[in-house]
């Protein structure tokens, strides 16, 4: 008998020999992700390459943008994107956070999915409709009921004086609203997360809905959010058409918050089908690869943020 | 008032105050939703407007004829670059999800979703634009595929992990080889999944303006022709809405209202085929 159950083995075909096809062709076709990336990236850098060896570092900290004069640098576009980023956040965060709690929520599951949907559609909408709605109606909106408002009470700080229909407040406040689902969807998803017990134990403790909430819940999701947040950062510093048509496109340092700007994708949208020379095309196609650097950094450490949570909350 | 009764006042507050932000957080969506509806509505009854193409200021019956075809033939385009590419590689990714090479695809497509859209379109102008010295369809349409092929990646490797490894393991018991397991087996069972990602990616595609502006460049003339500059719905709004024009101001509103009831409309679909996907595989 045991002479038999030793001699099987040679009798049938080692699935191990048969080679695996299918993975050799579809990790073939798999690595077409991988190197678009890098094309994007090794061309971009070819195309900037004049700009680059022209005006190294100092492109990135120069203040004037005038392609008569062949004079570039990158500062105004940089202050216009991380400052309108920025504001869109601190204005989103909170209703983002709200929302995803509400959402997170146990109960009438019917209903908040129907509010879930209400909110991923808005990440649906293209963003050009959202500049032409931001162009008509939100920007003269929020001109004469809040930047009025605000510079003529508070206009004597610097910053908050000389409301204008185009500018970075708006700018920033057609970005909250896009940011917005972004902020919610993950947020409501690390929330969930959060082992029931630790609910379970403080309500059992006789902490009320909100207590539990503050001390319990959001402690644990704190990281998750804080990914989120910069997920929908990234969101915003690639922004272009929405943020193009109300940030009122004046390359300058603005002194106050509602002044016309410019971002580095808008720039890009504006002038580039108009460079000429090679200069010119190089000194925007470099302003791209300043913005892919920043959105890059920024992803990755989003991701490993949103990651580590999960991980974390789910062991 | 007892100290108990503060908690508990403090609590109902915040929870009413939270619901409150919710609301707060739709009305942008109804206020996008009814100002697109309203002042597009004036172009779109017209019939003209879908089959007529740009005209001077000041003369009747201009239409986005054009830009809609365009639309078409872009999404189209980009669509059979990247989904089948796209569905692969999630296939690729999930069913050897064990490997360090998934891992890289896994990344790399990570990093393509958060790449800005403008620089993809300043990627397919200095690839197949200022080579060939001329705008063209086809430039769009790389542009929007490198859009789309990560969206279609993770969709389809997520549908394609919700499949049980009992179905997988049963084929590979009776003897299937891997392709006839994953591509007969694993994907008509994750398909409504893979469709989901699919749909998502072109309803993506079609509202995208910064990568054909300078790809696609636009056209003021019908065109069929993938090889010369062809017009987009979002380069209509975008151009239109920015004039001093009235006339042209509400043409924009129209080809947003059309633009946004096709996204929408490819969105809510996807939507019931994700629904169906999950019913499914809950049966599995």
């Amino acid at each position: 008998m045991a002479a038999t159950v030793n001699e099987l083995p040679a009798t049938i075909d080692r699935p191990a020999s048969v080679p695996d096809r299918f993975r050799t062709v579809t990790s073939i076709v798999s690595a077409t992700a991988p190197i678009v990336l890098i094309t994007i990236v090794v061309i971009l850098l070819l195309q900037a390459l004049p700009a680059m060896q022209k005006y190294g570092l100092g492109f990135v900290i120069g203040t004037d943008w005038n392609p008569v004069t062949d004079s570039f640098g990158a500062l105004p576009a940089i202050f216009g994107t991380v400052t309108t980023s920025f504001m869109a956040l601190v204005l989103a965060l909170p209703v983002g956070v709200a929302v995803a709690i509400v959402l997170a929520e146990h109960g009438q599951q019917a209903l908040r999915s129907l509010v879930g949907t209400g909110i991923e559609l808005l990440a649906a909408i293209p963003s050009v409709v959202y500049g032409i709605w931001a162009l008509y109606v939100l920007a003269p909106w929020s001109y004469a009921n809040l930047e009025v408002p605000i510079s003529d009470h508070a206009g004597f700080i610097g910053f908050l004086g000389d409301p204008a229909v185009r500018g970075l407040f708006n700018a920033a406040l057609v970005l909250a609203i896009m940011v917005l689902p972004t902020l919610t969807a993950i947020s409501r998803d690390v929330i969930r997360a959060v082992p029931r017990g630790l609910r379970e134990n403080s309500v059992a403790l006789g902490a009320t809905w909100w207590e539990t909430t503050r001390r319990v819940i959001l402690p644990a999701a704190r990281a998750g959010i804080f990914g989120a947040t910069i997920l929908a950062l990234g969101r915003a510093l690639g922004e272009t058409i929405a943020v193009t048509m109300v940030i009122g496109n004046r390359y300058e340092i603005p002194h106050s918050i509602f002044s016309p700007a410019y971002t580095l994708a808008s720039v890009i949208a504006n002038e580039f089908t108009e460079a000429t020379g090679t200069l010119y095309p190089a000194a925007l196609v470099e302003l791209g690869i300043v913005l892919i650097t920043v959105t890059l950094v920024v992803n990755l450490v989003a991701l490993l943020i949103v990651r580590s949570t999960q991980a974390r909350l789910a062991a | 008032m007892s100290r108990t009764a503060r908690r508990r006042y403090a609590s109902g507050t915040t929870l009413a105050l939270m619901y409150l932000l919710t609301i707060v957080a739709l009305v942008p969506l109804a206020l996008v939703l009814w100002f697109t509806a309203s002042k597009g509505w004036s172009s779109v009854v017209h019939p003209q407007f879908f089959m007529n193409v740009e005209r001077p200021v000041g003369v009747p019956g201009a239409g986005v004829n054009h830009a809609i075809v365009g639309t078409g033939i872009l999404v189209g385009l980009a669509s059979l670059m990247s989904i089948p590419i796209g569905v692969l590689t999630g296939i690729y990714t999930a069913e050897y999800s064990f490997t360090r090479w998934a891992t890289w695809v896994r990344l790399a497509s990570d990093v393509l979703v958060g790449t800005p859209s403008i620089a993809i379109g300043l990627f397919a102008y200095a690839f197949l634009v200022a080579p060939l010295h001329h705008f063209s369809g086809i430039a769009g349409s790389v542009a929007l595929a490198v859009l789309m092929l990560p969206i279609v990646i993770r969709t389809t490797e997520g549908a394609v992990g919700l499949i049980p490894g009992g179905l997988r393991e049963s084929g590979l018991a009776l003897g299937l080889p891997r392709w006839r397991v994953s591509m007969q087996l694993i994907l008509p069972a994750a398909a409504p999944g893979v469709i989901t990602g699919a749909l998502l990616a072109v309803a993506r595609a079609s509202g995208e303006t910064a990568p054909l502006l300078f790809t696609a460049f636009g056209n003021q003339h019908f065109s069929l022709d993938p090889t010369q500059a062809i017009q987009a719905l979002p380069i209509t709004v975008f151009h239109y809405a920015l004039t001093p024009y009235k006339e042209l101001q509400d043409q924009a509103w129209g080809a947003a209202l059309v633009l946004v009831v096709l996204v929408l409309v490819i969105n809510l679909a996807s939507r019931w085929v994700l629904r169906r996907q999950i019913r499914l595989a809950g049966q599995l």
